[in-house]
């Protein structure tokens, strides 16, 4: 869609994209490449360099150096064309309060340029989209937190622009709200617009994306599918209680035929890891019962962005004081609570 | 070039109609603008004109009205601060930022909205006015060229506060900010009382240096007569070049309070 200057098929591409304060390395040299279409996901914890690294391709923040391109278009040189092509959500929901819904939409149509008319009827099918209809012509000060949330998304897709950026887009969100988003995301996705999300959950990054690289201080340690990245961590496991800790012995020989790595005993707890866990509870209960072993209690365990940092730094992730807003406590909001009590 | 400057227009236009629907919705801020003023006409006239002597002037009213009226229109800039400090705060900047939207219409909407909100006030402000005994004695021409005065020292002011809502942290620090600086010069001044008996450093400052007289003098020139002799450009190149100060730190500012 490009007149060209990278490779046709990246909508995103950074090489040794660098951003420095003061004293501060928030990127210390990223590279990426994002194919067009597709979903890709930024995962790191707070103060890894996220918010800096869409900041930056947002055109919001120069570069201190190296290169970026979105859209074909350089970041720095081409930033005023650049902009029509983007859409932005950011980690807080950025409408505007004192007015209705559909007031925000219209205006960011407007201040993309698309025209008064053609605003107002790209608002009301975006707010219909958004599940927003009715709430539409409320004031957002009368929004709960999901609500704002849909809306500061559709305001990032007014000019339906062929790449969108989401800093944290389901952070501080209620759990029924997260997959509403989700699945408005994936909707998108599968209409052709390159996504770039940033991320603190594995979870989010392994339903929605379909590359992802992990980032910490400012620096890509691990890059892939979430299924090469799962690889990597030693994907999911069985964990199972036992009645009695001294049932361990038959449980780890009832339990080692199913796992190709041996599973581990720790005080009166089975941990064996799967590689296809449909089908790996229902197989490992049936083995236990078999061998006597009675089970107090028996769960998958997926692989969190803990593990994946315990197994690529041998570090948990540790919350900085990062320049990049990154830092707050997810926010809840009353409204969504009283929603949810409703 | 052209569609530049179209796009800059059009853009100011969205957002200065984006701030004025707000003060429609939270008609709390309005009272700011209007039953304020009217309660300090109102004490001004009442409490303390009686003992405040302004010779040359029929009645206090006279004499008041040029001063609070300029004093009102400072203060409506206010709500720009606010304003923005706010945007900035919740993000909205970001979003304005990554647009492909004029960069100067963030400012220029807000300082534009000022304008018609000041409009408003500066009509309470006349139509109070006159209840309370004031009168206009100098030509219609006169009259039209203190309002249209009164506009641009709003509007200047609005660019003051604009710079100040950008370099504060929060919207309450606006609050405080805007306060401690603008409302004690327009007390040394001569807004509300002749500065004749002030002491004499203060005298020199509230007649002679403080912008907030020659901008007062100027209008009482032009709304009850008298020779305004060069007030009334000196009122003029005081809110042009206040303008082109404020307007450039607050652009400056903007690009880089976002960016920082």
């Amino acid at each position: 869609m490009q007149r060209m200057q990278g490779s046709d098929s990246y909508a995103i591409e950074t090489e040794g994209l660098r951003k420095s304060y003061k004293d501060v390395q928030a990127l210390c040299g990223v590279d990426l490449r994002v194919e067009a279409g597709t979903v890709f996901g930024l995962l790191g914890p707070n103060g890894a360099g996220k918010t800096t690294a869409i900041r930056i391709l947002t055109t919001l923040l120069p570069p201190t150096a190296g290169i970026a391109r979105v859209a074909g278009l350089d970041v720095v040189a081409d930033a005023d064309a650049l902009r029509a092509k983007i859409g932005l959500a950011g980690q807080y929901a950025a409408v505007d309060e004192n007015l209705t819904g559909f007031e925000n939409l219209e205006m960011v149509g407007r201040l993309y340029h698309l025209g008064r008319a053609p605003s107002r009827e790209r608002a009301a099918e975006l707010l219909a989209r958004f599940d927003l209809e009715e709430a539409g012509g409320r004031l957002v000060r009368t929004y709960s937190g999901g609500m704002r949330r849909r809306l500061d998304l559709a305001a990032a897709l007014v000019a339906q622009p062929p790449v969108v950026f989401l800093d944290e887009p389901t952070t501080g969100l209620d759990p029924r709200s997260r997959i509403g988003l989700w699945e408005t995301i994936e909707d998108r996705a599968a209409r052709g617009t390159t996504v770039l999300l940033t991320t603190q959950y594995l979870d989010e990054a392994d339903r929605l994306a379909d590359g992802i690289a992990v980032l910490d201080h400012g620096r890509i340690i691990a890059e892939g599918t979430s299924d090469e990245l799962k690889r990597q961590v030693g994907g999911e496991r069985i964990e199972v209680t036992l009645e009695q800790s001294s049932q361990a012995e038959a449980a780890l020989s009832a339990l080692t035929a199913l796992c190709q790595e041996p599973p581990v005993a720790d005080d009166g707890m089975i941990r064996l890891p799967v590689r296809d866990r449909h089908g790996a509870i229902a197989e490992a209960v049936r083995r236990l019962d078999h061998a006597g072993v009675a089970v107090a209690d028996i769960a998958v365990r997926r692989p969190t962005l803990d593990d994946v940092f315990l197994t690529l730094t041998g570090r948990p992730p540790e919350p900085e004081d990062g320049e990049d807003g990154d830092g707050s406590e997810p926010e809840v909001d009353q409204r969504e609570v009283e929603e949810a009590v409703r | 070039m052209t569609e530049r400057l179209r796009y800059s227009i059009a853009d100011m236009l969205v957002l200065a109609q984006r701030s004025l629907r707000r003060i429609k919705r939270q008609p709390d801020l309005l009272t700011g603008f209007t039953i304020q003023p009217v309660m300090f006409v109102l004490l001004f006239v009442w409490v303390f004109g009686g003992a405040i002597a302004t010779p040359g002037y029929d009645d206090y009213a006279d004499f008041l009205m040029p001063g609070i009226i300029v004093q009102t229109m400072a203060f409506g800039g206010f709500v720009t601060a606010l304003g923005l400090s706010e945007d900035l705060k919740r993000g909205l900047v970001d979003r304005f930022r990554s647009l492909p939207m004029a960069r100067s219409a963030v400012l220029t909407g807000r300082t534009m909205a000022d304008l018609g909100t000041n409009a408003l006030a500066l009509v309470v402000m006349i139509v109070v006015g006159f209840i309370v005994g004031f009168s206009f004695s100098s030509s219609p021409i006169e009259v039209i060229g203190g309002i249209g005065l009164a506009l641009l020292i709003g509007y200047t002011f609005s660019w003051v506060f604009a710079w100040i809502g950008l370099i504060v942290s929060s919207p309450e620090s606006a609050n405080a900010f805007g306060f401690i600086l603008i409302f004690p010069l327009t007390f040394v001044s001569s807004a509300f009382v002749p500065p004749d008996t002030m002491p004499d450093w203060l005298q020199t400052f509230a007649a002679d240096i403080n912008p907030f007289s020659t901008m007062v003098d100027a209008e009482r020139a032009l709304f009850v007569g008298g020779p305004a002799g060069n007030d009334v450009w000196g009122a003029v190149a005081w809110c042009l070049g206040l303008i082109a100060v404020f307007g450039t730190l607050s652009v400056a500012r903007y690009r880089r309070a976002v960016a920082a």
